[in-house]
């Protein structure tokens, strides 16, 4: 298959205009010695049905499509109206650049301007930014700016924050001189407040919690923020269940000053893990520290409103090395597909999702508490993840799920050893009772 | 496509009561102790109500507002913008692939991994490097990734080392990317020819510097002939040659940058293999290494054995984790079938044509615009507003005046080495009618610089909105709607 577009007799013409002989001799620039000598050796050229055929008999070598899932821990199986695709799949939206001449880039700045205000709504903040990468970078975002407006060098993480989101931490400020503590959870899966006012001093930038948390479990951030503030360090909320927010109270009102994370929930497919949705929003006085682009509106040249690029001088292309991060290129689409579905769900449609979640899981969380030697490990209040333990370890558990059509969960016995046999669950409304009934059903005849 | 629609933000169009999507009935009996201690809401305020037809209206509206690469050339050098074959989108969004949770085990996901790990293979041949890994998100986030390794690979041998070489004519991602893995970076003057001057580099490449970071061709287009001399010179000190692939579409097929020294290097997926840009992303920015490299790359690292593969989380050198999950995978998948469709002439014809293409603009175009640099082009040509604005014009207005001619202006003002740049990148897709309306339009402009350079100042003339005053936004930042109190 060929995407180009000359005519032998275009491209002879092209060869005449430009001065030269061959294709080849535009290529006189590259010395001789390095050049490459033989084709690539590449599978060959595949025609659109032989790779329709390839690409669909690699989905098919994925098992798991068949299977019932009750998987979370920062990746959510959601419904998508299907306005979301159809809208987000126009190539008037896919395949545009990043909107650096505005008179022709209306639509993309007014949507990521229409997702910003949505972002704020949602978080209770006062401003955001057009997206981050994903979760995990988004909170390495966060961090990096809590020690830029503090000017402190300490950050607490909780233990409860995804362990993904805490391996990318590591990963990122290893080389900048920020030390990272680790805060406990307490038995009803909060953070440790105790330990959390022993982790507090005046070099702390930072207490970063999640919330729901990875467990599933909401913290107490109004708590968590007045510690913080407490020793003029922020309070940061990561968000990793974005529908949650249709329901918990906005982490601004509670005293976050920055709030950031994982959107992919927002309509965004689960995709492998990609691309998803990293955001971030802040109180406004920290606008000059805050990461990645952001539109903003003003007025052309017959005062007509419009919408533009702005604050630059923040960004890697302007400031190079003392910009406030390296990102350029954001998820773009994905903020667009998360606005469309923000706005199709609307005010009352993201509040009964977020109340259907909640409720399906606590329905699922009394089914599978009431199969022998199984228990609910936390007590905290939980929107649509849950953590339970077993009488059995979770991989035999597991194995012996799958043979009967279900993923019952994610085995924490490679990121909490301390949680003896725990898997987490997460039931949104994508499942059913029925699905949930046949699934507790499932787990007492593999616990028989 | 009536350009007096003026589409209200979704908050003004917004009502009580209305709504797009419904949800079935609960089908669980409802609790009334659900999530008791736990601070809730009372609603989302302000929060959009609209229905779906107006969700639809809304969006289609916009689009409209938005010019794109299915419309036209959009040529801005550096970004290469090419054509997104349909058949990608439609494969990357089959149900097997986007339902497909991160969290599955291994057994339940071989098809993902089976074809993240070809991607790696591809690559790896294309590029000329021992091994890839899918990870970063985007171009930026790849040099992360690169640097990181780097300084791993560094530290391993007992000394990170202080510095980063960058070219003057690199991207700002370059230096960014170099300060967060906490190096100082140090600018490497461009010679006349607008490439790396040897004798500077070889003054300050010590045994401080860690990597010198190249983009190749640079910015400019222009191929650095002495890639070898300038990759022996960073080696002779122990330090690393960190490529910016960038512009890797202008080589593919060509030569591969692992052949000319160069010991880690990121590709833009979007640039070279036909991803979409989506309007600023996602991306993917895939991280090709030398051997040396490969015991700190980031985790997890998909292996094979007989067949099934796996993940590979025990490597007590690497990096750690850059980010969640393994990649923006849907974007992957969609440089796999761009690269299966091409095969190893179409992968060379990227090249080729994008070279053919670029090297037409600038024969067309010599003469009417200024070019600093006589350097041979590759795949892209950087001319000035020079000689326009002997007429008061610049490149700002030209690139407003290229609008009403109904294509997509060049990038501007980069690199910054030539000042008033215009950068111009046709890519291999493009046909003769279009490179043909392009070149028309900048010879237009040429003449109306001169006769009625108001035309440009004024410009756009046909757009839903006028030029718009980024100076205010910047000034007094209006960043989300709210409520007229």
């Amino acid at each position: 298959m060929s995407y180009l577009s000359l005519s032998d007799q275009d491209k002879k013409e092209m060869l005449a205009r430009t001065g030269v002989a061959s294709v080849d001799d535009l290529f006189c620039c590259i010395p001789e010695a390095v050049r490459l000598k033989r084709p690539l050796d590449l599978p060959p050229a595949q025609s659109e049905l032989e790779l329709v055929r390839t690409i669909e008999a690699l989905g098919r070598k994925n098992a798991g499509t068949g299977l019932v899932a009750f998987l979370g821990g920062g990746a959510y199986e959601h419904f998508i109206p299907t306005v979301v695709d159809s809208l987000s799949s126009r190539g008037e939206f896919v395949s545009p650049y990043t909107p650096y001449q505005p008179e022709v880039s209306q639509g993309t700045l007014q949507a990521v301007f229409e997702f910003q205000t949505l972002v704020c709504q949602l978080t209770g903040l006062d401003i955001a930014n057009a997206s981050l990468y994903e979760g995990g970078t988004a909170v390495a975002e966060a961090v990096l700016m809590a020690q830029r407006v503090t000017n402190r060098n300490k950050v607490l993480l909780a233990r409860s924050l995804h362990p993904q989101f805490r391996e990318v931490v590591r990963t990122y400020i290893k080389n900048l001189g920020v030390e990272p503590v680790e805060v406990p959870f307490g038995p009803d899966g909060r953070m440790d407040a105790a330990a959390l006012a022993k982790a507090l001093d005046d070099k702390t930038a930072a207490v970063v919690c999640q919330s729901p948390n990875f467990f599933g479990v909401v913290e107490d951030v109004a708590a968590l923020s007045a510690a913080a503030h407490g020793v003029k360090a922020l309070s940061v909320v990561i968000v990793a269940e974005a529908v949650s927010l249709g329901l918990l109270e906005a982490p601004g009102k509670l005293g976050a000053d920055i709030a950031a994370g994982e959107a992919q929930s927002l309509g965004v497919p689960l995709s492998f893990g990609g691309p998803y949705l990293g955001f971030m929003a802040c109180r406004k006085e920290f606008l000059r520290q805050m990461p990645g682009r952001v539109t903003g509106q003003t007025l052309d040249r017959d005062g007509q409103r419009g919408f533009v690029l702005t604050l630059s001088t923040r960004e890697q292309h302007i400031r190079r090395e003392r910009a406030t991060s390296n990102i350029c290129t954001n998820q773009a689409l994905c903020a667009l597909r998360a606005t469309i579905w923000m706005e199709t769900l609307g005010k009352q449609g993201l509040r009964e999702l977020a109340w259907q979640n909640a409720q399906k899981a606590a329905y699922a969380a009394g089914r599978l508490a009431a199969v022998k030697g199984v228990k609910k490990a936390f007590a905290g209040p939980s929107f649509n993840e849950f953590v339970v333990t077993l009488p059995k370890p979770w991989p035999a558990v597991d194995a012996a799920l799958k043979a009967k059509g279900f993923v019952g969960g994610y085995g924490l016995e490679g990121a909490y050893p301390e949680l003896a046999n725990a898997a987490l669950v997460c039931v949104t409304e994508m499942r059913t009772k029925d699905q949930i009934d046949r699934l507790a059903q499932a787990l007492e005849e593999v616990l028989s | 496509m009536i350009k007096e629609i003026r589409e209200p933000l979704v908050f003004e169009l917004s009502a009580p009561g209305k709504r797009a999507a419904e949800l079935p009935p609960l089908d669980v009996p409802e609790a009334k102790d659900v999530l008791a201690g736990a601070a809730l809401r009372r609603e989302i305020e302000d929060f959009p109500e609209i229905s779906e037809t107006e969700v639809t209206r809304h969006f289609t509206r916009l689009s409209q507002k938005n010019y794109c690469v299915d419309l036209g050339i959009y040529p801005l050098g550096s970004c290469t913008m090419k054509y997104n074959p349909k058949v990608n989108e439609r494969l990357s969004a089959h149900p097997a692939f986007a339902g497909s949770h991160p969290l599955l085990s291994e057994d339940l996901v071989q098809g993902n991994l089976e074809a993240l790990k070809t991607l790696e293979r591809l690559l790896g041949e294309i590029a000329g490097m021992d091994a890839f890994t899918l990870h970063p998100a985007a171009g930026a986030h790849g040099e992360l990734t690169g640097m990181m390794l780097v300084r791993a690979a560094l530290e391993a041998r007992g000394n990170a080392r202080k510095h980063v070489l960058i070219p003057d004519s690199a991207h700002g991602t370059n230096p960014s990317s170099a300060h967060i893995c906490g190096y100082t970076v140090k600018e490497i003057k461009s010679n006349e020819n607008g490439t790396i001057d040897l004798a500077g580099l070889e003054a300050e490449m010590t045994e401080d510097v860690a990597a010198l970071m190249v983009t190749n061709p640079n910015t400019l287009g222009v191929f650095e002939p002495d890639i070898q001399k300038i990759a022996a010179i960073v080696h002779a000190k122990g330090g690393f040659v960190y490529m910016d692939g960038a512009n890797m579409n202008a080589l593919t097929g060509i030569v591969r940058p692992g052949d000319m020294g160069v010991d880690v290097l990121h590709i833009n997926v979007h640039k070279t293999f036909s991803t979409p840009h989506g309007g600023g992303g996602p991306g993917a920015g895939p991280v090709g290494i030398k051997k040396e490299l490969i015991p700190f790359l980031p985790v997890p690292v998909i292996v094979e054995k007989g067949g099934r593969y796996a993940l590979d989380f025990d490597r007590p050198a690497t990096v750690g984790r850059i980010r969640s999950h393994f990649g923006n995978y849907s974007v992957l998948v969609r440089a796999l079938c761009y690269i299966l469709s091409l095969g190893p002439k179409g992968v060379r014809e990227i090249a080729e044509y994008a070279v053919l293409n670029a090297n037409y603009i600038r024969k067309s175009l010599e003469g009417e615009y200024h070019l600093k640099y006589a350097t041979p082009s590759m795949h892209e040509c950087v001319f000035s507003d020079k000689l326009q604005k002997e007429h008061g014009v610049t490149n700002l207005d030209i690139a407003k005046r290229l609008i009403d001619y109904g294509v997509h202006p060049p990038t501007m003002s980069f690199p910054l080495i030539v000042h008033g740049a215009l950068m111009i990148e046709p890519t291999e897709t493009e046909s003769r009618r279009d490179l043909d309306l392009f070149i028309g339009a900048m010879k237009a402009i040429a003449r109306e610089a001169k006769e009625e350079p108001q035309t440009l100042h004024d410009a756009p003339h046909v757009t839903y909105v006028r030029r718009l005053d980024e100076v205010a936004a910047a000034k007094t930042p209006v960043l989300r709607w709210e409520k007229k109190s």
